[in-house]
């Protein structure tokens, strides 16, 4: 198949308003007719469920949660990005676009990112009328704070809770919604698979995580707002319930996966401090404003950090990047601790840490300003760790984060299978091979705002032709029963390990070989690795309970099958691109000191894999550099 | 490391629940309250024994999802956190603890120590949001909102709806948690035209839904994760009288 992005025409800034201008329309009295099924409730699904159903539509809205307020989207910190230039320190849309597309390096289309931009101030203006408390002026002016690569003020935030204050507003705005019987919510509810009649997406087979169900539902259109898939490391910084099961299953039913392997690790999250692990907790970006980070100059040094003196500490982002230092970019940031760890200089109980020193703030600042900057963080740090960060350094560590690559998305945000769309984190679109912090509740909100009710019209203005669909139609059957037979043989395999056995070592795997850096036969080898895992958890896995009712051994059973699946991919596409860019780093391809050689003659390109009963066919979607020209990133 | 715990075990709504002991041994104070669950789990599944069951999800303190009673308290034994931020090493070698579900009329029982809070959802579903449609926005800068309002809702607003306050409540109140909701929004311009409205209807839910009266005992401020001051109740109290003589 020909991937078509559907890039309108017209200048990079009018391409928008083109599409808007041109798109089809759908009468009010016809909108109500069309059935729409939104599958996750954060920032993206919440946003598009409430809106198609302000526009007229019927819409069924989908969770795995109790609520759909714990949505992952809860636990951003930071802020949101937007192109306001209220700071008047020479933002405009123009230049959030640039450094967004300059921060993916150069591997995202030129069209989505533009329009990401240019919809950002309007969303900031959205979730003011929706009731987000802000950070604001005494004046009653709203405030902005800077971020990492980028040299304006352009974030917006609201204290150390960003994420939460827009998922209740966008819950709130669901619910009203819901009050109004326009959408009707099914929490505890997990899409198990995509029902795809006549190669176009009609509905999904949910399970009901507290009787075990399994149901039917069909649509018009079916909108995946399914998050990020980071969990495939099993230690991250997501929800312990965050998957990539439905966006596989899709793909297994015909999607496009894009760049799987454009994974995000965050250089600043705790250390995992033992086997039994289950979450790495993020520590805001923020803190590298003013924390320096070091590791001894002596290997296996293993004195505290407050007895090591000053001339025998490696302030290695400092040496190493004089001009950016400490603020360098996630994805640099995290190899070079990386670099450390391996060479043997790691500290902590498990030498997998690097510190992240307040000495000199707290001694430039006063303890008060420093306090008042980061308190928050401080405390949640002590909570977890028991250690008073005030008084000897945090001890920090690179952790699965943010998942760039999704499923391939036009840029009407439908994915490969016709009425099948994909929003948020779950796509391929804006960030390249390298998100920038407070771009992903930007791009989330964006796209369930503001793009697909404006874009889903096309399609479904066609739909109003066809026969609405009807769970009755024995595709729905037939899909049901396999999804029936996939949790039976879960069930009965009755083997000798556990789930979670099996996920630590596809995430050692992973961590290993397709995570800050990557070679070939690393990466063949991870292949191997995996494929031998998958028989041998498909052999020696054990659950115990049944299938009818409340059972978290089995959910998580089923979601890392498609993990293990999944990582198969990450690796092998990891493998097809012969360069390093973003996060993704080939250390075959590197420069004498170790920054990363891109090779865009051969590898512009967004990798888009079909699924073919267990092999995968790459297809090649050009990115086409029209109005800026791809530079060499340089942090020097 | 090793304790006993001593859990809560109900097959359903319907069927009778007790508390049940484990032993269990190789914890590391490093791991959190939830992870040494997970192990117990694990060993569980080995012996062919079904799990048991308990929520979480995000566990960073935010989402909301977890919430145990852990020897008597809500989110266990330290003041203003949740279950997933409380560790191992807050405990002793050999220690007993005992989990148990959320107790209140309101949060059925759907399994162990699973609950179902979507009474939270319905009181949100009857005004915690301003009816105002996407695209509709004015100019973020143009209602300025001064920084002790803004600060005061946002305070407000930091509400993480697990459901502590009711908990803990000698009677199951749910008085903190509408309170927080009314008054982020009831504070801030956007949301005065429907504030009585909101009021009526939000503590109308609140009370269909089962939940009791608050008497001033202070605790759910307690065990806010967020320490939400129950000032906010008295607020809520003084904008239901206004919203009966204004409303």
């Amino acid at each position: 198949m020909q991937l078509d992005s559907k890039i309108p025409e017209g200048n990079l800034e009018d391409k928008w308003r083109n599409y808007q201008v041109k798109s089809q329309l759908i009468n009010p009295a016809n909108k109500k007719k069309l059935n729409i099924i939104v599958v996750g409730s954060g920032l993206a699904g919440a946003g598009a469920a409430s809106t198609l159903a302000e526009l007229g539509y019927d819409v069924q809205c989908f969770c795995y949660q109790d609520s759909a307020r714990r949505a992952h989207s809860v636990a951003a910190q930071g802020g949101i990005n937007a192109a306001k230039n209220y700071q008047h320190d020479g933002d405009s849309v123009w230049r959030m676009f640039y450094d967004t597309l300059k921060g993916g390096d150069f591997r995202s289309r030129e069209a989505n990112t533009y329009r990401l931009a240019e919809l950002s101030a309007p969303l900031i203006d959205h979730y003011v009328q929706q009731g987000v408390p802000f950070a604001r002026e005494y004046g009653g002016v709203l405030v902005n704070r800077s971020f990492g690569g980028v040299q304006v003020q352009r974030t917006f935030y609201a204290r150390g809770q960003t994420g939460q204050q827009l998922l209740m507003a966008a819950y709130s705005q669901l619910y009203k919604m819901i009050r109004a019987k326009k959408v009707k919510m099914f929490p505890r509810s997990e899409m198990m698979d995509l029902v795809v009649i006549n190669g176009k997406a009609k509905g999904i087979i949910v399970r009901d995580l507290v009787t075990g169900e399994l149901k039917r539902y069909a649509a018009d259109a079916v909108v995946l707002a399914t998050g990020g898939y980071s969990r495939v490391f099993r230690l991250s910084t997501l929800a312990i319930g965050c998957n990539g099961s439905a966006i596989w299953k899709a793909h297994k039913r015909g999607a496009y996966f894009a760049a799987p392997s454009f994974t995000q690790i965050h250089p600043t999250a705790l250390p995992q401090s033992s086997e039994a692990q289950s979450k790495l907790t993020l520590m805001s970006e923020s803190l590298r404003n003013d924390g320096r980070i070091w590791v001894p100059k002596q290997q296996d040094d293993n004195r505290e950090a407050n007895d090591i003196p000053e001339d025998e500490r490696d302030y290695y982002l400092e040496r190493r990047y004089p001009s950016f230092g400490n603020l360098a970019p996630r994805d640099i940031a995290s190899r070079a601790a990386k670099e450390r760890i391996d060479a043997g200089y790691g500290i902590g109980r498990l030498k997998n840490a690097v510190y992240l020193d307040f000495k000199h703030a707290i001694e430039r600042f006063g303890l008060e300003t420093i306090k008042d900057r980061y308190g928050n963080l401080f405390n949640m740090y002590k909570k977890i760790t028991g250690i008073d960060a005030y008084t000897t350094p945090m001890l920090i560590s690179p952790a699965a984060h943010f998942s760039m690559g999704g499923l391939w998305v036009d840029y009407e945000l439908m994915t490969t299978i016709p009425g099948l769309y994909a929003i948020g984190e779950c796509n391929f679109s804006d960030h390249g091979a390298n998100r920038l912090g407070a771009n992903s509740l930007l791009q989330a909100s964006v796209d369930g705002y503001f793009i697909l009710p404006n874009t889903i019209n096309n399609y479904l203005a066609g739909a109003l032709k066809e026969e609405h669909p009807n769970t009755n139609h024995p595709e729905f059957a037939k899909v049901e029963n396999e999804v029936k037979q996939h949790l039976d043989k879960l069930l009965n395999i009755n083997g000798t390990k556990t789930v979670d056995h099996f996920h630590r070592e596809l995430g050692k795997i992973m961590w290993k070989e397709c995570a800050m850096s990557r070679n070939k036969i690393g990466l063949e080898d991870a292949v191997n690795h995996i494929e031998n895992l998958k028989e041998e958890f498909w052999n020696q896995v054990k659950i115990t309970g049944t299938g009818n009712g409340f059972n978290t051994e089995l959910e998580k059973a089923y979601r890392l099958a498609d993990f293990i699946e999944l990582g198969v991919l990450m690796c092998i596409d990891a493998l097809q691109r012969e360069e390093s860019c973003g996060a993704h780093f080939r250390e075959e391809y590197q420069t004498e000191d170790g920054e990363a050689v891109r090779v865009d003659k051969e590898y512009a390109y967004v990798s888009a894999w079909d699924y073919d009963n267990g092999d995968f066919k790459l297809h090649k979607e050009k990115l086409k550099f029209e109005n800026v020209t791809p530079t060499v990133r340089s942090y020097k | 490391m090793r304790v006993i715990f001593k859990i809560w075990r109900q097959e359903s709504a319907a069927s009778k629940g007790e508390l049940r002991s484990y032993e269990i041994d190789g914890l590391t104070e490093d791991m959190s309250f939830l992870e040494a669950l997970d192990h117990l789990n694990e060993q569980l599944v080995l012996k062919g024994e079904e799990v048991i069951a308990y929520e979480y999800d995000c566990r960073e303190g935010i989402c909301g999802q977890c919430g145990v009673f852990i020897n008597g308290r809500a989110h266990g034994p330290h003041d203003n956190m949740t279950t997933c931020q409380l560790h191992m090493r807050s405990f002793k070698d050999g220690d007993t603890i005992v989990v148990e579900p959320w107790r209140a009329t309101s949060f059925p029982i759907i399994k162990d120590l699973v609950v179902d809070r979507s009474a939270f959802d319905r009181i949100i579903e009857q005004g915690a949001f301003i009816s105002a449609k996407t695209g509709t926005a004015p100019e973020a800068n143009a209602i300025p909102i001064p920084k002790t309002i803004a600060d005061a809702a946002m305070d407000a607003a930091a509400c993480i709806g697990c459901g502590a306050c009711v908990a803990t409540c000698k009677n199951s109140s749910a008085a903190l948690f509408t309170a927080a909701k009314i008054n982020h929004l009831n504070k801030l311009p956007q949301g005065k035209a429907e504030q009585h409205q909101r009021t009526k209807e939000m503590t109308w839910q609140m009370n269909e839904e089962g939940f009791g009266s608050c008497t001033f005992t202070g605790a759910c401020e307690v065990e806010c994760p967020e320490g939400i001051s129950i000032t906010n109740i008295a607020e809520m109290n003084a904008r239901y009288l206004k919203s009966k003589v204004f409303g």
